[in-house]
């Protein structure tokens, strides 16, 4: 709020706590005991949010995860096995904004402790295998370059060898503008990859988490079997302020959010995070019972 | 040189030393007509001086020149270029699910001998057309229609080629509704997998989503001034660069030309464009696409579905640029 007492300020709506882009720095408030709903407001005790699997228990907002919280949450204790650990980012355009992306790779490599926006691995859930793939926003907003892409298609092929399904789970601005056309390359590339799944007889689980959108919406994210999405995410192709700016008209109320999309026939089901593990599990059962 | 009804030359800004040019030679033209002076030979000169001009200044354009040719008005639309290279077009409509999408064309055609199916994103060449044509944005049942009709050139073992000029694909209300993202997805998988040979053509403004969505061919040619990237000059301008005005930069560093793509090996070959850029002369301009489309479909036509599909999916699964180790 402004610090000036103005009349104006009287009717203007108290601001919530925004989400900050990056999840590691959101529960990192001093002392750590505490944090706000982003949605709600509700003061949250952050043990007990962590417990909830980092879902507000008072308004069911889900706060966003990190990959290693995701495995955490879905893989059999100590099962999963992150493969192609090693490939990295590179700035081969010598592209430049505000900072060169060389300086960006390496700066996000050592705050994030990650490779890159994607975790792959194979893992047991509720033992039986799967090719895990979770994307993680806190890497320069789960854009995809090379190397998610490669990632990916190595993932793909990893499950066709092992004869098993694939889950991944996207959380994703959309295309690594810093790495220009090859980012674009990486949809064709994804969904040629999961085309080969496919023609191999072996299922893709998407689950769609907040946000999915432009090139990952239009890639990998939108192929599976079966399409889930976490409650309230934004998924979508074109943002909605895109949207906004081309045809100059207000957005439907809930537009492009979860909800919005399967009433449009566009996933399968919306899971909440406490349900998400034993419906996967479910549903992989489904899929791994002898053909007929 | 590109005219419009009223015979008004379209020269863009660094097309300008060529105007004066021009009026020089109507002005001669006119003297000759007169019959007072025999002219003939300083018209020749000054004619010759305009070609070697036009070449100087298309030899060296910057990448958001290139742009702006890419997306001149007067560039030949897919059915311009349909029109010069295949006979017997018959245009096939909808997606059979929700509707025609305008903005995205295809058909049968034959080229020489051989029956194939053609389809390509279409501008307008005046503002009304390009409303009719939605700016050559296309919407989910535009992708739908796409994949139907390659579906029949599968079934009947036609060579397919796309032509890819569109500034992306359409972000709507109705657009998003319906599953822009799911239709584009949809097609690249599928592409991947069709067992006849392909051929995209980018042959002006290469947009994104909207332009890979049509583009996955077993060979993806470029026109010399067109332009392929993963988002505008502008929208990377005002995203990355925080200032719309900076597309100029943008148009650099994200590397967009026909030229810089080959060099990445996104692309297989450069088509030639005629002097001052296809707009200037479509008829060559078709030629050049023609006979670029005969010598990369040749060796094609000899695969079998197993061999396209790996030729395909090769060429695509190579694509992108990472260390490892």
């Amino acid at each position: 709020m402004t610090s000036t007492l103005s009349i104006h300020n009287w009717f203007k709506r108290r601001q919530k706590a925004k989400e900050p882009q990056n999840p590691r720095d959101r529960l990192d408030i001093p002392g750590g005991l505490w944090v706000k709903c982003y949605k709600c407001s509700q003061p949250l005790f952050s043990k007990d949010l962590e417990d909830n699997l980092k879902v507000c228990p008072k308004c069911a907002y889900h706060f966003k995860l990190t990959s290693s919280e995701r495995i955490v949450q879905l893989a059999d204790q100590e099962s999963f096995k992150e493969i192609n650990t090693t490939i990295r980012s590179t700035d081969f355009l010598k592209f430049t904004d505000s900072k060169p992306y060389a300086k960006r790779i390496t700066a996000t490599i050592a705050k994030s402790k990650l490779n890159d926006a994607i975790a792959t691995g194979i893992c047991k859930m509720e033992n039986q295998l799967v090719a895990l793939g979770i994307m993680d926003f806190s890497f320069m907003g789960g854009s995809m370059g090379s190397v998610v892409g490669e990632k990916i298609a190595r993932l793909i092929e990893e499950a066709i060898i092992k004869k098993c399904p694939v889950i991944i789970f996207s959380s994703s601005g959309g295309a690594r503008m810093q790495e220009g056309i090859m980012s674009l390359m990486q949809m064709a590339k994804t969904s040629a990859a999961l085309g080969r799944l496919r023609e191999n007889g072996l299922p893709y689980i998407s689950v769609l988490t907040d946000p999915t959108t432009g090139g990952t919406s239009a890639s990998f994210a939108m192929l599976g079997d079966i399409n889930i999405a976490e409650p309230n995410a934004l998924i979508c192709f074109a943002g909605p302020r895109v949207i906004e700016q081309t045809i100059r008209q207000k957005l439907p109320p809930g537009f492009q959010r979860s909800e919005y999309l399967l009433d449009h026939g566009m996933i399968d089901i919306v899971v909440n995070r406490k349900e998400l593990k034993s419906t996967l599990v479910k549903t992989l059962r489904w899929f791994a019972n002898g053909k007929r | 040189m590109a005219k419009d009804k009223n015979n008004k030359r379209f020269l863009l800004d660094f097309e300008k030393p060529l105007e004066e040019l021009y009026n020089k030679l109507e002005e001669m033209k006119k003297l000759a007509e007169s019959g007072q002076i025999d002219l003939k030979h300083d018209l020749a000169m000054m004619e010759k001086r305009i070609e070697s001009t036009r070449k100087e200044i298309f030899a060296k354009l910057s990448p958001i020149e290139i742009v702006r040719v890419a997306r001149h008005m007067q560039r030949p639309t897919t059915l311009d270029y349909i029109g010069y290279i295949f006979e017997d077009f018959v245009e096939l409509h909808g997606d059979r699910n929700f509707a025609d999408d305008r903005a995205l064309v295809a058909g049968l055609a034959r080229l020489g001998n051989q029956s194939v199916i053609v389809m390509g994103h279409q501008k307008g060449k005046t503002t009304k057309e390009n409303i009719d044509r939605n700016f050559g944005m296309a919407n989910p049942e535009g992708y739908r229609k796409a994949l139907r009709i390659m579906r029949i050139a599968e079934r009947y073992e036609k060579p397919i080629i796309s032509f890819i000029d569109t500034p992306g694909a359409y972000p709507g209300i109705g657009a998003e509704e319906r599953g822009q993202a799911e239709a584009i997805a949809k097609n690249l998988r599928e592409m991947a997998e069709l067992t006849v040979p392909f051929i995209s053509i980018v042959t002006g403004e290469g947009g994104s989503g909207g332009a890979l969505g049509i583009g996955m061919g077993n060979r993806v040619l470029m026109m010399e001034f067109s332009i392929y990237s993963v988002i505008s000059p502008e929208g990377c301008a005002s995203i990355l660069f925080r200032d719309a005005k900076r597309a100029n930069d943008a148009a650099v560093a994200m590397k967009i030309t026909a030229k810089d793509l080959l060099e990445l090996k996104v692309i297989d070959e450069i088509i030639k464009e005629p002097a001052g850029a296809a707009h200037a002369d479509p008829q060559q301009a078709a030629a050049n696409i023609k006979e670029a489309i005969v010598k990369n479909m040749e060796p094609l036509m000899g695969l079998s579905h197993r061999e396209l599909i790996a030729d395909r999916y090769n060429k695509f699964r190579k694509m992108g640029v990472f260390e490892e180790g």
